[in-house]
């Protein structure tokens, strides 16, 4: 029988990739591990290999095509004694397992940490499984619908975590507040809406759409029309739009402010670099606050720690993701374990992962999870910022420039380098107290280097 | 055997009781069930079971009455009420005799006698022959020891004229004249039952309508049946004073005027409501929390003592058999620490009442849903535009369909006519998965039945219905 090649889903988030390339055309000959094509999506660029022998008996998306939907038949393989007219045509499977009822979209946020084991999930894959399904209530659906709201990013408490009304409505009273919040522009909250029963069903496919501000026409309305120009979003922008209003609705962030002296550990980088610079290894002051922000998550446990409607999570390993700006928007590649990896370690990773970042090579794998993130702008001569936590992380530092300010220490006016880190915090399970006992141990690493290496 | 360990035992084996012990049991815990009367509490001895009973006798003799109707000829048709109390007692017998092989085959010690909390993890069981008194430890513990009926002062049960549910269900006589007293799901079943048989019954309600728990549109319909059958009904009415005599009991009924007047009665069936059985049970020694007359639990029926629950009537109302073996469940299953265990939604409860036209809901009544801010969209459909009714003979009744007007949930479905208690289960289920007004309205319906009702009503709500 012709095997049929679906495209794969290479993140939990994704819906659509485009198929940037074919490495091979019809009536090749193919061995398991050949590369068959490049699959472009929200993040990275992935290669799709063959897992069986045979020959490629027809391909059914041309190169270049976007939004291709996650599970479509993109080629047939045929068996060495099959020929063409084995192919069966393959729509009505597909096309049909895009059913109505049953939104194939996201998979919910609950299931981010098990897929993402690196272990178990090549980056490279040829995905014949269903895609990951939203199992949702009609109504649940229908509600998510009416309030532009996107089922992906819901948990499901119901049987088998199907996401029912009342996740639906926790999801709507945790972003009811912000979207309540622009009273100045009271026409603000009008967002299309089903009218009839048939048409609801309908645009229950549409539902993965990040909520809306002001409605795309009153926006228009504001700008004559040939003073801008429209930049389609590509799918990084979407899931940076969806996750991030996600964060900011649904989590109760708090901030907390810390002064760090640097001068101690630029000291100490200094010595150090010099002593492995015939290594070609670099440390830079980053490399220090990963370990740093690991070693304090460790010291503060109770803040490792993510929020989901059965239990909080409290993580035992300390899985740092670090924000790298790339074109077009940002990758938050994990280091892991670095609260046990050497500070060359750390270094080399991250310069690996965001260089790979950079260029769109980077694995699913190698940036989901994580248990925290650290946003560094200090490069852009950025004093002081609040970042937006990245589910589902419970906290973010924003870390600022280090520069020399005056200090007062003992009562006497000295000068010393320093630098501003804002944690961002889930109120949902770090409260004050929490947050700044763990600001204050990564502080304390941060001024006394030396102590890191216990 | 003067001791025993279990992983879990239940107090009381009523539908709460024994399906907790099963569903244990299965789990593969180590379990036992006390009983201090008969296997399968109220609900199979003197409720749901023995009642169906003797309203399917009442029923076939209604329909034996309209026999020529149905061009069917009967000669003269009476009734033999000690032989219609016998089967609805040989039907009980043979459920309870189930029980006790459920039990034997889910491998359940049945300890006999009243169980009673003597601190954590240990029972105390007074054997019922008086033989002494037995402990037993258990991990867990679960009550579900359910409720009895409720009386006031002055409205007070003699066991002989004035009836509760239990003389009411083993009649002594076929009594002429009937007062009812309370007109919930107990009270309007007997007046059906007795006035079908040919007594002359007044029913007395407190509130401003028969069945108060229903939609008010039903109760007005279900008022209408009953006073077509010949039952005489006051609401906004109570009865004062009850006093038993030698030959018939007297009553002062108090009427929605203020008037009172003094009315003899053969009998008298007292159906104001039930008290929970928290008594003789150790809970106060225990610091099991009592509130309302309930035990107080939480979502997963655990009380306020680390590992004692409760379920069922004696955790609080609806006093529902399915409520309580729902509660069962998820209770068992909670201790057992499985996933995907979910608290009980309340608004998917059914409630079924097996009076003539029976009446059935589950949701919201319109009332309720209009007093919780909901836009409503409210379908209606009569048994009289019906097929299978019409050739039934079945025509009184209607089934209503209430729906949020934004969303499209189902908030509530009420229905009264023959067959409404089997019917409702579609809208439960629906209810439970959350569907909406599109999913009832894609649904296929077979035809000719009853059920298409069901379908005409969604329908009719958003103003499609196809036969109205």
């Amino acid at each position: 029988m012709p095997i049929p090649i679906l495209m794969p889903a290479l993140s939990p988030t994704m819906e659509t990739g485009k198929l940037a390339k074919w490495h091979v055309k019809q009536g090749d000959e193919v061995q398991p591990g050949d590369i068959i094509a490049e699959i472009e999506t929200d993040k990275a660029v992935m290669e799709v290999e063959a897992i069986e022998e045979g020959r490629i008996g027809k391909l059914y998306i041309p190169e270049g095509d976007e939004d291709v939907p996650v599970n479509t038949v993109i080629a047939m393989v045929l068996a060495n004694d099959e020929s063409e007219g084995d192919i069966e045509a393959p729509e009505k499977s597909t096309k049909a397992a895009t059913p109505q009822v049953e939104v194939p979209v996201e998979a919910p946020v609950e299931t981010l940490v098990a897929v993402t084991d690196p272990v178990t999930k090549p980056a490279q894959t040829i995905v014949s499984k269903p895609g990951d399904r939203v199992i949702a209530s009609p109504l649940a659906k229908r509600l998510a619908a009416d309030n532009n709201l996107s089922l992906g990013a819901i948990a499901g408490t119901g049987p088998k975590g199907r996401i029912v009304k009342k996740d639906v409505e926790l999801a709507l009273s945790a972003g009811g507040a912000a979207t309540a919040a622009p009273k100045t522009a009271p026409k603000a909250a009008t967002v299309p809406k089903a009218t009839t029963a048939l048409a609801a069903t309908s645009t229950a496919v549409e539902v993965a759409r990040p909520p809306a501000g002001l409605a795309d026409k009153e926006i228009f309305s504001v700008y004559e029309e040939d003073s801008y120009e429209i930049v389609p979003h590509d799918n990084m922008r979407r899931i940076i739009a969806d996750r991030l209003t996600l964060a900011k609705t649904s989590i109760p962030h708090f901030y907390l402010s810390i002064d760090c002296e640097l001068d101690e550990l630029l000291n100490a980088r200094k010595r150090m670099n010099d002593a492995i610079a015939a290594d070609g290894t670099r440390l830079s002051v980053n490399d220090f606050i990963i370990k740093a922000l690991a070693l304090a998550l460790q010291k503060v446990p109770d803040a490792n720690a993510t929020w989901t409607s059965e239990g909080t999570l409290k993580h035992k390993r300390s899985d740092v993701a670090v924000a790298v700006a790339v074109e077009g928007g940002l990758f938050t590649p994990v280091i892991r374990h670095a609260d046990l990896k050497t500070m060359s370690e750390i270094s080399n990773e991250m310069k690996d992962l965001a260089h790979r970042a950079r260029s769109k090579k980077l694995a699913p794998h190698e940036y989901q999870g994580g248990t925290t993130s650290i946003s560094n702008l200090g490069m852009f001569d950025i004093k002081q910022f609040d970042a937006v936590i990245n589910p589902p992380h419970a906290s973010i530092l924003a870390v600022g420039r280090g520069e020399q300010r005056p200090v007062v220490k003992d009562g006497a006016l000295s000068v010393a380098t320093v630098m501003s880190c804002t944690l961002s915090c889930d109120h949902r399970v770090i409260d004050g107290a929490l947050g700044a006992q763990l600001l204050k141990a990564f502080k304390a690493y941060i001024e006394d280097p030396v102590t890191m290496l216990v | 055997m003067s001791q025993s360990n279990f992983d879990l035992v239940v107090i009381g084996s009523g539908p709460g009781g024994y399906v907790a012990a099963i569903r244990a049991a299965q789990l593969g815990m180590k379990t036992a069930i006390i009983e201090r009367e008969n296997l399968g509490g109220i609900c199979l001895n003197w409720g749901c079971i023995p009642t169906k009973a003797l309203l399917r006798s009442a029923e076939m003799y209604s329909q034996m009455k309209h026999a020529k109707k149905f061009g069917l000829s009967t000669g003269e048709i009476g009734f033999d009420l000690d032989a219609i109390v016998k089967r609805s007692r040989n039907v009980s017998k043979k459920l309870t005799g189930g029980v006790g092989f459920l039990m034997k085959k889910n491998k359940i010690t049945v300890i006999e006698g009243e169980g009673k909390l003597t601190g954590a993890g240990s029972i105390e069981v007074t054997s019922k022959d008086g033989s002494g008194v037995k402990p037993v430890n258990a991990k867990h513990i679960i009550i579900a020891t359910g409720a009895r009926a409720r009386t006031f002062p002055g409205l007070e049960p003699d066991g002989q004229k004035i009836w509760t549910y239990r003389e009411a269900l083993v009649p002594d006589i076929m009594p002429k004249s009937l007062l009812v007293v309370g007109s919930g799901a107990i009270g309007i079943e007997f007046a059906s039952f007795y006035n079908a048989l040919g007594a002359d019954v007044i029913v007395v309600e407190m509130m401003d309508r028969v069945m108060p728990v229903e939609d008010e549109e039903i109760s007005a319909l279900a008022r209408k049946a009953f006073e077509k059958q010949g039952m005489t009904i006051h609401t906004n009415a109570k009865v004062s004073d009850l006093k038993a005599a030698d030959s018939d009991v007297s009553a002062t009924i108090v009427l929605d005027d203020g008037k009172s007047s003094t009315q003899h009665f053969e009998r008298v069936i007292l159906a104001v409501g039930i008290t929970a059985n928290t008594e003789n049970l150790g809970l106060e020694e225990s610091g099991v929390e009592v509130s309302n007359g309930s035990i107080s639990i939480d979502d997963y029926c655990r009380t306020t003592v680390p590992n004692i629950y409760a379920i069922g009537d004696v955790a609080g109302a609806p006093a529902l058999a399915h409520k309580a073996s729902h509660e069962a469940i998820l209770c068992v299953e909670k201790i057992a620490g499985l996933a995907d265990v979910h608290p009980l939604d309340r608004h998917n409860i059914p409630g079924c009442t097996y009076c003539t036209p029976q009446v059935a809901s589950v949701g919201l009544t319109e009332a309720a849903a209009l007093e919780a801010g909901h836009e409503l969209k409210v379908g209606r459909f009569p048994y009289q535009a019906n097929g299978k009714a019409i050739a039934l003979g079945e025509t009184e009744g209607m089934i209503k369909t209430i729906f949020d007007a934004k969303s499209g949930e189902m908030l509530g479905a009420h229905m009264i006519g023959a067959e409404a208690t089997e019917l409702i289960q579609g809208y439960t289920i629906g209810k439970t998965l959350e569907t909406t007004e599109a999913e009832l309205m894609h649904t296929i319906f077979p035809h000719p039945t009853l059920s298409e009702m069901m379908h005409e009503s969604v329908l009719e709500a958003y103003d499609r219905a196809m036969h109205i």
